[in-house]
């Protein structure tokens, strides 16, 4: 039980996946101008995370043996395609939503973050559950950190900031601070 | 509907052609740097070894077979399996045991290899292959002379323990890194994980006579092996 | 949608040189940044990556601009995708094989050199719409303008950050010497965010100097 909390603290806080590894930012810097639209793409990454651990888990014990080099294709065309039935769900179920995440449901393909996800858990070669609490510890992490962003982003609309740090200067600095913060679970967990 | 079918292979024959050549392009590159790869691996193994077993002129591999250590006659660069290594002088004869390990540290995993003297029951060196620790601070793991050399003349007995710099009263405590006190435990406990794994199977080593061919030096080994396990009443 | 595909040797000079500054893809366009936080953080990191990606730029740009007449609209993507994963692997495989210590550090990111906005984000807008020599100007100007940008957070970074330049590579020289405090935040992932800040924050600076040059009556007007 150790073990998984450990996976899902160490993907969630400690490695947050987009403070610590830079993954996922496209989405963090161009989605999260509104707290509810950056909250639900991180919902929408989740989904699309633990399709991939699965998927991952299945084609790296039963096809990938034998032909390791096609992994990177193998990865990418199951996340391609399961953006894409992400995108024809939510289309059929949520008009709205998807016209507010707009180009940015066909980018999570382009995320970092999920192909990451797929390969670490191949070189740690975790079990199905394990990969699958690795895949909700990274997703809730990413979700995390792009709702705080979206958060402080819409606080600052308001603030007087000089004009060489508007725009995306400012979010950087405020991702640095975030980071800086996240920093401070580096000792949550050590062996005495 | 003719057109339309028409239209429809093309983007399946488009693809197929797409990933056909791209599979060959693929499987041309991975047979083409395969060698060069499993050498590179094969070399950095091999360094290590030479740095955490002092006198060791030639290195040697053993793998996990039932409970016992067996030679390892491939490729140490080429397999996936964990191995234990074993530094040989001159003559053939064990000089020591080089034993890699793994586990996290501060940042993230840290990946270490560590020279083991059966007779005297030391550890002689260790090295830290891969780490991502803090730069500055928990890095020094890999570059603190000060800190390597606990290691140069370490016994094992009852556990090696971490202790704060300059509080060294036993043989077996090591001076931590101050700063990195985390990172030093790591490598620590690594170790020691490594060592309650790795020295029953030892303890239970015989070396082959290096002179002899490798046919007739299986049969002491796992002879020797097999009376072993039935006296210890089949541990694992 | 057959337009005139010649062009001459200035309109590929401008292909070439967009890259580098106006259109800079890390700083302008704000895509790749995730290779260009996370290898920065020394610069002989930041120099790999930026020739591994400027082989799967180029290579893939090549390929795509020579084949644009056979590749079908509605799978364009994917071929795009298998195009640029062909490379990347390839570049994984080399990379271990020629360098291998390099590789132990930024492994991981070589793979995701498949994912960087910029590389099909130029075979979508560019090399699947131009003739061979554009399409190549573009992606040389484009790999060109991702190297300057992590080169120039790589250099402050390690610099700052460890006192350095090009550790880990035989030619490391120290530039503050021996007794400098490495301030150690500027190669952790903050720097990076920081780093990257900063960069953009002076290059607005700049240009806004730039342009009150330019009509000194509207900046005094203004106030």
């Amino acid at each position: 039980m150790r073990d998984y909390i450990l996976i899902f603290a160490s993907a969630c806080v400690i490695n947050n996946f987009t403070l610590f590894y830079f993954l996922g930012l496209c989405p963090f810097f161009g989605v999260t101008g509104r707290l509810v639209t950056a909250f639900r793409l991180g919902l929408a990454n989740i989904f699309v995370m633990t399709i991939t651990s699965l998927a991952a888990w299945v084609l790296n014990n039963f096809v990938l043996t034998h032909t390791p080099y096609l992994r990177l294709i193998c990865f990418i065309v199951v996340i391609a395609s399961s953006v894409q039935f992400v995108e024809m769900f939510i289309k059929k179920f949520s008009q709205p939503l998807f016209r507010a995440l707009g180009i940015f449901l066909p980018l999570i393909t382009t995320n970092c973050a999920i192909l990451y996800l797929a390969l670490t858990q191949t070189n740690k070669g975790y079990n199905l559950f394990e990969g699958l609490i690795y895949a909700w510890g990274a997703g809730i992490g990413l979700t995390l950190a792009l709702v705080l962003m979206a958060g402080m982003r819409e606080e600052n609309e308001l603030a007087t900031i000089p004009n060489v740090v508007k725009g995306l200067s400012m979010s950087f600095f405020l991702a640095g601070i975030l980071s800086l913060t996240f920093m401070g679970f580096a000792g949550l967990f050590h062996e005495g | 509907m003719n057109p339309k079918l028409k239209h429809s292979l093309r983007l399946v024959i488009s693809l197929a052609v797409a990933g056909l050549c791209s599979g060959f392009v693929l499987v041309g590159v991975y047979k083409g740097t395969q060698p060069r790869i499993q050498r590179n691996r094969a070399e950095a193994i091999q360094k290590a070894i030479f740095n955490v077993v002092p006198g060791t002129a030639s290195t040697g591999a053993l793998r996990v077979e039932n409970g016992s250590l067996v030679p390892f006659e491939g490729n140490i660069g080429a397999t996936e399996e964990r191995l234990v290594y074993t530094g040989l002088a001159e003559d053939g004869s064990l000089v020591g045991f080089a034993i890699p390990g793994d586990g996290s540290g501060f940042m993230d995993t840290i990946s270490l290899i560590y020279g083991f003297n059966p007779q005297q029951r030391v550890i002689t060196g260790m090295e830290v292959l891969e780490s991502k620790e803090t730069p500055g601070l928990g890095d020094k793991i890999m570059k603190d002379d000060a800190f390597r050399a606990n290691f140069a003349a370490l016994p094992v007995e009852g556990g090696i323990k971490g202790v704060k710099k300059g509080k060294k009263v036993h043989p077996n405590e090591v001076d931590c890194i101050t700063g990195a006190t985390i990172s030093s435990k790591a490598v620590i406990s690594i170790i020691n994980d490594s060592n309650e794994e790795t020295l029953p199977l030892i303890e239970n080593f015989r070396m082959p006579a290096a002179d002899q061919p490798s046919a007739e030096s299986e049969a002491p080994v796992s002879e020797v092996g097999a009376a072993d396990s039935q006296a210890e009443g089949g541990g694992q | 949608m057959k337009k005139d595909e010649s062009y001459d040797l200035s309109d590929a000079q401008r292909e070439l040189i967009k890259g580098f500054w106006k259109d800079n893809p890390v700083f302008i366009a704000a895509l790749g940044l995730c290779p260009a936080m996370a290898v920065t953080n020394s610069l002989r990191n930041a120099l790999v990556m930026t020739v591994a990606t400027a082989f799967v730029l180029c290579g893939a740009s090549a390929l795509v601009s020579l084949s644009r007449k056979w590749i079908p609209k509605q799978v364009r993507i994917s071929i795009f995708i298998i195009i640029i994963a062909t490379f990347v692997t390839t570049v994984d495989y080399v990379l271990q094989a020629i360098a291998y210590d390099a590789h132990k550090d930024i492994g991981a990111f070589i793979a995701l050199i498949v994912v960087n906005c910029l590389i099909l984000g130029r075979q979508e807008a560019f090399a699947s719409k131009r003739p061979f020599g554009l399409a190549m100007a573009d992606a040389v100007g484009m790999a060109g303008g991702f190297g300057i940008a992590l080169v120039m957070i790589g250099a402050v970074r390690e610099i700052l950050g460890n006192g350095t330049l090009l550790k880990d590579t035989p030619w490391m020289f120290s530039v503050f010497g021996p007794h400098f405090e490495p301030w150690a935040v500027m190669v952790l992932p903050p720097g990076g965010f920081l780093c990257l800040g900063a960069l953009l924050a002076w290059f607005a600076w700049m240009k806004e100097r730039f342009e009150r040059k330019k009509q000194p009556e509207t900046a005094a007007s203004a106030g």
